[in-house]
């Protein structure tokens, strides 16, 4: 759909991922542009996470090519991680730090100044209303309340791609409304999104691009409508 | 853009070190582990006196090997049961920094044991063991396990059988500490010129093993 736009920030070729002799991403081409908000649809096991995984840099692809910002995946994957930031299923965080350590910590690793972490993370939590619990550890949070700190901690370095692996599931209907918020605000301040999820009634309504991953290919690249959508997604699955 | 090496060491071991101050989990796991351990090496061996007298090296550093086994294998667990090792590997830092952090945490709860041992196995043991000599040898050795210990857990705590696999890992390859660090404290304790030799060789092997696991760590970590 948007292949070799001039303004991609992501651009995906023949990416392949096998495990042992289990392929679990054949052949995947995509590009995203700069600001856009994609879905990624597909059943569980359809290779969403592996996805996630490689386009972070996390895995190593079989075969193929990622290119983030106009950086090549794995070679200049330092440049890269600083583009990044990654919302997956567990939340990434020290259950033996407070909300307000945990980004602290997350912000020396980015390089960011202190005083402008602290800043940074005030706002942050604000946002993701969890300022009143800053001081708290993290192992008394809930699900959801674990899952807002860690999208703070996926943007506190303001990355230019944000990637989302089925950060719904587990939440209640209070804090997915929080979240749709979040990802609305992280829109709108021009972030391109990779939201993954298998719930398509799910999907925030932001969405305006979707892809169906099938048994590790891509089923569907198209616009996001959700009545057209469900039946592709619906044929996929089968 | 890539975080300064300093910097990363410095921010992950002093968040090991706060989260342990707040939990006291692996601190508490070692110790009394450790002390059990010698209760139990001195229980065993009250009969006599002589092999007690030769035995205090050994006991002394199987001790302090299990206890660090406890202790990486809990420290890294924390880091990847949460998924944390995915967070800290998706910074812009460097490999090696990560893992001079992590073994700067491990070593600093492992010298802590260490710190508790020499001075209750004078105690128990009638032999003193508060020696400046001694305590340069505990740290040059808990140096080198705490590094390749730190690599061999990063493999390890992947793996299903966790728990058993590092120190089947880990025990062969920590043989040639064991070997110089026990004939250096021997020859410590018997006044034996030699324990200069043993304890040279302890810090070289113990260098050559850094080294290594800074080379090898970032392929460790890679899937």
């Amino acid at each position: 759909m948007a292949n070799n736009r001039k303004d991609a920030i992501i651009e995906v070729e023949g990416l392949s991922k096998v495990f042992g002799i289990l392929p679990a991403l054949q052949e995947v081409d995509f590009t995203l542009a700069r600001g856009e908000f994609a879905l990624l649809l597909g059943a569980n096991g359809s290779g969403k996470s592996t996805l996630l995984r490689l386009l972070s840099g996390l895995s190593k692809p079989s075969a193929g090519s990622v290119r983030i910002g106009g950086w090549e995946l794995p070679g200049e994957a330092m440049a890269i991680r600083a583009q990044i930031g990654l919302v997956a299923h567990r939340p990434l965080l020290y259950d033996n730090l407070t909300a307000r350590e945990n980004l602290a910590f997350f912000g020396r690793l980015y390089g960011i100044d202190r005083a402008e972490c602290e800043g940074r993370s005030r706002d942050l939590l604000r946002q993701v209303g969890l300022w009143r619990r800053a001081d708290t550890l993290v192992r008394t949070f809930s699900r959801g309340m674990k899952q807002r700190l860690s999208i703070a901690r996926a943007i506190l370095h303001r990355p230019d791609v944000l990637l989302l692996d089925e950060p719904f599931s587990g939440l209640d209907q209070t804090a997915a409304e929080s979240l749709d918020q979040l990802l609305a605000t992280a829109r709108q301040e021009g972030r391109t999104i990779i939201l993954s999820t298998h719930q398509l009634e799910r999907a925030p309504p932001t969405g305006e691009r979707a892809l169906i991953l099938s048994r590790g290919r891509i089923a569907y690249d198209g616009a996001f409508e959700t009545s057209e959508l469900a039946e592709m997604y619906r044929a996929a699955e089968a | 853009m890539k975080t300064p090496v300093f910097e990363t060491v410095l921010a992950i071991a002093s968040k090991d070190l706060r989260a342990e101050l707040r939990s006291r989990e692996l601190l508490s796991l070692m110790a009394i582990f450790a002390l059990l351990s010698i209760l139990v090496f001195s229980f065993a061996l009250e009969l006599d006196r002589l092999a007690r007298e030769e035995a205090v090296s050994g006991v002394l550093w199987v001790t302090l090997i299990f206890a660090s086994l406890l202790g990486l294998n809990r420290s890294l667990a924390q880091e990847y049961d949460q998924g944390n090792l995915d967070a800290l590997l998706l910074a812009p830092v460097s490999r090696s920094a990560i893992f001079v952090g992590k073994f700067l945490g491990n070593a600093l709860f492992t010298w802590l044991v260490g710190v508790l041992l020499l001075p209750l196995m004078t105690a128990l043991y009638g032999m003193n063991l508060l020696d400046g000599r001694l305590i340069l040898t505990a740290l040059a050795g808990i140096f080198g396990l705490c590094a390749i210990g730190t690599l061999l857990a990063t493999m390890t705590v992947q793996t299903r059988a966790r728990e058993a696999l590092l120190p089947i890992a880990m025990l062969p390859v920590a043989l040639p500490f064991l070997l110089t660090a026990v004939r250096a404290t021997t020859g410590i304790l018997t006044g034996a010129a030699e324990w200069q030799v043993w304890f040279q060789l302890l810090l070289g092997i113990a260098v050559i093993y850094l080294v290594l696991c800074l080379l090898l760590y970032g392929y460790v970590v890679e899937e």
